[in-house]
C-alpha cells in the first residue's frame, strides 16, 4: 500500500503530559511525525494539536483509533480526507549584502511574504503559506544563503462549516 | 474546619472502601508511610510482599480470579520502578488494577529529590490511564475515575501517583459522583445490523469456527458463547488468553490454536470458511504467518477495542462492541431468525476435524523418567479440573494450557501478552486471597520460579495453601527448545546448573517441599501435596530435553507445525 500525506487535527484536554500521550503513542508504535503543532483554542480546557503524518491506509486507521484510546482526546480528524484550508508560518534569516538585496525583497514582493527584521548582512523574512509554495521560495532562496529558519508546521482546518 | 474535610489519605480510604476493595497488596516505604498510618485505621487486610512487582501480579491475579479490580501501593522511587513489569503484564492482558504509589512532596518534584522517580513518564505507554494527583482537591476525582477507568471498556491497569504532602492536605470529601469523563466513551453496544449479518453467515457457513480470547472471559461472556457454540453446533477453539471461556472438556473443544496448539485447532483455522473471532487480537503466537491464516474464511471480528480490528488481520465483518452483551445479542438474533430452507450440511466438517483429532493428538511417551506432560496430565485428573492455575511463562505454561482442560473462566491465570516470568507465584497468592477455599495451583519450571520466590515468605506468613508444582528440567526450558530446534543445539546460557535444592528451600521459608524423581513417585508426591493444608512446594525432576510440540516455528504459517 502507498504512503500518502496526512493532516490531523486533534482536539485534547489541555493538561500537562497530553503532548507526551501522543508523542509517545507515536515514537512506541513506530509511526511518523513530519510535523506537530499544538495551542490553546477558544475553549479554555481543549488544545489543538494539528500534525502531518505520512501513512498507509491501513497504519492511518490504526493511528486514528489509538489516538482516540488516548483517555484525554476528545477528537481526531483527518483533514486530507475533505476539503481544507492550511497555513504554516516561517521565519527565514537570509543572507542579504547589497548585491542582492533588491533581487530578494522582488520575490518576497511576489510571494506577498513580508520582511520583519533587516540587518547588515541579513534579512528576515516572515512567510504565511501552504506547505507546496513555502517549499517553492525557499527552493528559490536557498542558493543565496539562509543563515536560519523557523516553521511552525502546518495548521489546517476545515473549509466551510 | 467543615465536618467533611478530609485528609488526602482518609480520602484514599474512602474511596477504596466505596469501591469495595477489601483486600490490598503493598510494600511500604517514605512516601506511603501517611497511607500505610492510615490504612491501619480500616478493616481492609494488607499483604505485605516481598517485593513491589510482587505486588501487582498479586493484584493481578486477584482482579483475574474474582472478576474485581485488584488495588497494590508501593512507594516512590525504586518502589514505584518495581511495578512496572507488573503493570505492562496487566496491561497487555487487559487486567483491571490499580496501582497507587507515593511521590515526593510537589515542591520537590522535579529536583531529583531522595527517591524520586518520573513514575507517570515510565508507565504512560503500559498503563490504560495514570495520573500525577498536584491538587488535594482533584484527588478524589481522581481515584473514582481511576477505578471507573480500570473496569470499564477494555479493561486496564491506572496508575495514581501521590506526592507526599497531597496526602496529608485536607479537602471537602464529596461522597460517590456521577462519573463524566467527556472523551471516554467505550462502545458496549454492538450494531445490530452487522449482527443479523453474522446470524445469516452462521446459517449459511458449512464450515463455521470459532475463535474466542480473553475478551469473552473479560466480558462475562462465556455462558452465551458457550450457548452460541452448542446450539449452533460450532467448534471452538480459544487463545492463551481465552482458555476457560468455553468448556475444554466438551467435544466441540479443538485446543488451543497457534505456536503451540493443536493440530485440529490450527488446521481447523486453515479450513473454515466462517470465524467468529470474539475478543481476539490475532497476536503473532496465534496466528503465525498472517498472509496463511485462516485464508478459506469470511471473519467476524467482535472487540471492545477498535484498535483491535483491522490490526494484524483483515476482517470482512468487523463489530465494536462488549463481547458478552454481542454474543447474546446474536443468540437472540439466531434464536428468531428463520434457518435455510435446508440446514446446511455439515457432516463433512465434523468428520474432518475428527480424523484431525484422531490423527495428531496431544500426546507424550511416559518411559522411565518423569515426563513434565504426565505431571500435569495427572494434576489434571487428580484435581478433576477444578484447580485454579497460574503459570510461569516457558514450556510450564503451554504444557500447562495444553493438559489442563479448563471448563470454567477465570480458572486459568498466566501472562498471556507479555509473557513475564515470575508472574505464577504472586499470581497464586492473588488468586488464593480472591478465592480462600479453592485449590490455587502455580504451575512453573525452575527458571521461572526463582524470579518471585521471594514471595513464597509471603504466603506462608498468611497461611496461603497454595501449591508450587515445580517442572524442574535444570534449563530455562523453551529457550533451549529453539536452541536445539534452530541454533545447532548450543545451549548458550540456558542451563541451570546451580539450582537451589527446592525441597530444602521451601522448608527454610517454613513451607512443605517434597519431591518426585521417578515416575512412580508422582501422584504420590502430588497427593500428598495437593492434600497438605499449607504452602507447598512439589518438586518434579524431569526428562531434560522434553520439547512442546506441536510447535509452529515463528514467521511460519501454523499449519506447518513440527509435530514431534
Amino acid at each position: 500500500m502507498s504512503e500518502k500525506r496526512h493532516i490531523l487535527s486533534i482536539q485534547v484536554d489541555n493538561e500537562p503530559g497530553v503532548l507526551s500521550r501522543i508523542v509517545g503513542l507515536f515514537s512506541g508504535r513506530g509511526y511518523n511525525i513530519d510535523s506537530l503543532n499544538v495551542a490553546a483554542t477558544n475553549e479554555p480546557h481543549i488544545s489543538r494539536i494539528t500534525m502531518v503524518t505520512t501513512a498507509d491506509t491501513a497504519i492511518m486507521e490504526q493511528i486514528k483509533k489509538q489516538l482516540h484510546k488516548l483517555i484525554n482526546v476528545a477528537t481526531v480528524h483527518d483533514l486530507t480526507e475533505s476539503d481544507y484550508v492550511q497555513r504554516e508560518l516561517a521565519l527565514i534569516k537570509i543572507h542579504a549584502k547589497m548585491d542582492n538585496r533588491s533581487e530578494l525583497i522582488n520575490i518576497v514582493n511576489i510571494f506577498r511574504y513580508k520582511i520583519v527584521d533587516v540587518g547588515p548582512d541579513h534579512v528576515t523574512i516572515q512567510a504565511t503559506a501552504t506547505e507546496d509554495k513555502l517549499k517553492a521560495f525557499i527552493e528559490l532562496v536557498t542558493p543565496m544563503g539562509i543563515k536560519e529558519i523557523v516553521r511552525t508546521g502546518s495548521i489546517a482546518l476545515y473549509r466551510g462549516n | 474546619m467543615s465536618a467533611k474535610e478530609l485528609t488526602g489519605t482518609q480520602i484514599l480510604m474512602k474511596v477504596l472502601k466505596e469501591e469495595g476493595v477489601d483486600t490490598i497488596f503493598g510494600y511500604p516505604g517514605g512516601a506511603v508511610i501517611d497511607i500505610y498510618d492510615e490504612l491501619a485505621n480500616t478493616d481492609i487486610k494488607h499483604l505485605l510482599v516481598r517485593h513491589e512487582q510482587g505486588a501487582v501480579h498479586a493484584a493481578d491475579g486477584f482482579a483475574r480470579a474474582s472478576g474485581r479490580t485488584g488495588v497494590c501501593f508501593a512507594t516512590s522511587g525504586p518502589g514505584a520502578t518495581n511495578t512496572v513489569t507488573g503493570i505492562a503484564t496487566a496491561y497487555l492482558d487487559s487486567i483491571p488494577i490499580v496501582i497507587i504509589t507515593g511521590q515526593v512532596p510537589t515542591q520537590l518534584i522535579g529536583n531529583d529529590a531522595f527517591q524520586e522517580v518520573d513514575i507517570v513518564g515510565i508507565t504512560r505507554p503500559c498503563t490504560k490511564h495514570n495520573y500525577l494527583v498536584k491538587d488535594i482537591n482533584s484527588l478524589e476525582r481522581i481515584l473514582r475515575e481511576a477505578f471507573f477507568l480500570a473496569r470499564t471498556g477494555r479493561p486496564g491497569p491506572i496508575l495514581v501517583d501521590i506526592p507526599k504532602n497531597i496526602q496529608t492536605m485536607k479537602a471537602t470529601f464529596n461522597g460517590p459522583q456521577e462519573i463524566v469523563l467527556k472523551t471516554y466513551k467505550p462502545t458496549y453496544k454492538p450494531n445490530v445490523k452487522q449482527l443479523s449479518k453474522v446470524a445469516g453467515l452462521i446459517k449459511n457457513a458449512k464450515r463455521p469456527l470459532i475463535f474466542s480470547g480473553g475478551g469473552a472471559v473479560l466480558s462475562g461472556g462465556s455462558e452465551a458463547l458457550t450457548k452460541l457454540a452448542k446450539t449452533m453446533n460450532i467448534p471452538v477453539t480459544s487463545t492463551l488468553m481465552g482458555l476457560g471461556g468455553f468448556p475444554g472438556t466438551d467435544d466441540l473443544w479443538l485446543g488451543m490454536p497457534g505456536m503451540h496448539g493443536t493440530f485440529r485447532a490450527n488446521m481447523a483455522i486453515s479450513q473454515c470458511d466462517l470465524m467468529l473471532a470474539i475478543g481476539v487480537r490475532f497476536d503473532d503466537r496465534v496466528t503465525g504467518r498472517t498472509d496463511d491464516f485462516a485464508p478459506n474464511a469470511t471473519i467476524v471480528q467482535i472487540d471492545i477495542d477498535p484498535t483491535s480490528i483491522h490490526k494484524n488481520i483483515e476482517v470482512a465483518v468487523p463489530i465494536v462492541g462488549d463481547c458478552k452483551i454481542a454474543v447474546e445479542k446474536l443468540n437472540e438474533l439466531l434464536a428468531k431468525e428463520e434457518g435455510p430452507e435446508e440446514a446446511p450440511d455439515r457432516s463433512e466438517w465434523a468428520n474432518k476435524i475428527k480424523t484431525w483429532k484422531e490423527t495428531c493428538p496431544l500426546a507424550y511417551d511416559q518411559k522411565d523418567i518423569i515426563k513434565p506432560q504426565y505431571v500435569v496430565d495427572t494434576f489434571f485428573k487428580m484435581t478433576k479440573g477444578e484447580a485454579i492455575v497460574t503459570t510461569e511463562v516457558g514450556q510450564n505454561q503451554m504444557w500447562a494450557a495444553q493438559y489442563y482442560h479448563f471448563n470454567r473462566p477465570n480458572q486459568f491465570i498466566t501472562s498471556g501478552g507479555l509473557g513475564t516470568m515470575g508472574f505464577g507465584l504472586p499470581a497464586a497468592i492473588g488468586a488464593q486471597m480472591a478465592c480462600p477455599d479453592a485449590l490455587v495451583v502455580d504451575v512453573a519450571g525452575d527458571g521461572s520460579i526463582q524470579m518471585n520466590i521471594q514471595e513464597m515468605a509471603t504466603a506462608v506468613q498468611y497461611n496461603l495453601p497454595i501449591k508450587i508444582i515445580i517442572l524442574n528440567n535444570r534449563y530455562l526450558g523453551m529457550v533451549r527448545q529453539w536452541q536445539d530446534l534452530f541454533f545447532d543445539k548450543r545451549y548458550s546460557s540456558t542451563t541451570l546448573d546451580h539450582n537451589p535444592d527446592f525441597v530444602k528451600l521451601a522448608e527454610a521459608f517454613g513451607a512443605k517441599g517434597l519431591r518426585a524423581t521417578k515416575p512412580e513417585e508422582v501422584e504420590s508426591v502430588l497427593k500428598e501435596g495437593l492434600e497438605y493444608k499449607g504452602t507447598v512446594i512439589m518438586e518434579f525432576v524431569v526428562d531434560r530435553e522434553e520439547n512442546v510440540y506441536p510447535m509452529v516455528p515463528a514467521g511460519k504459517a501454523i499449519t506447518d507445525m513440527l509435530l514431534v
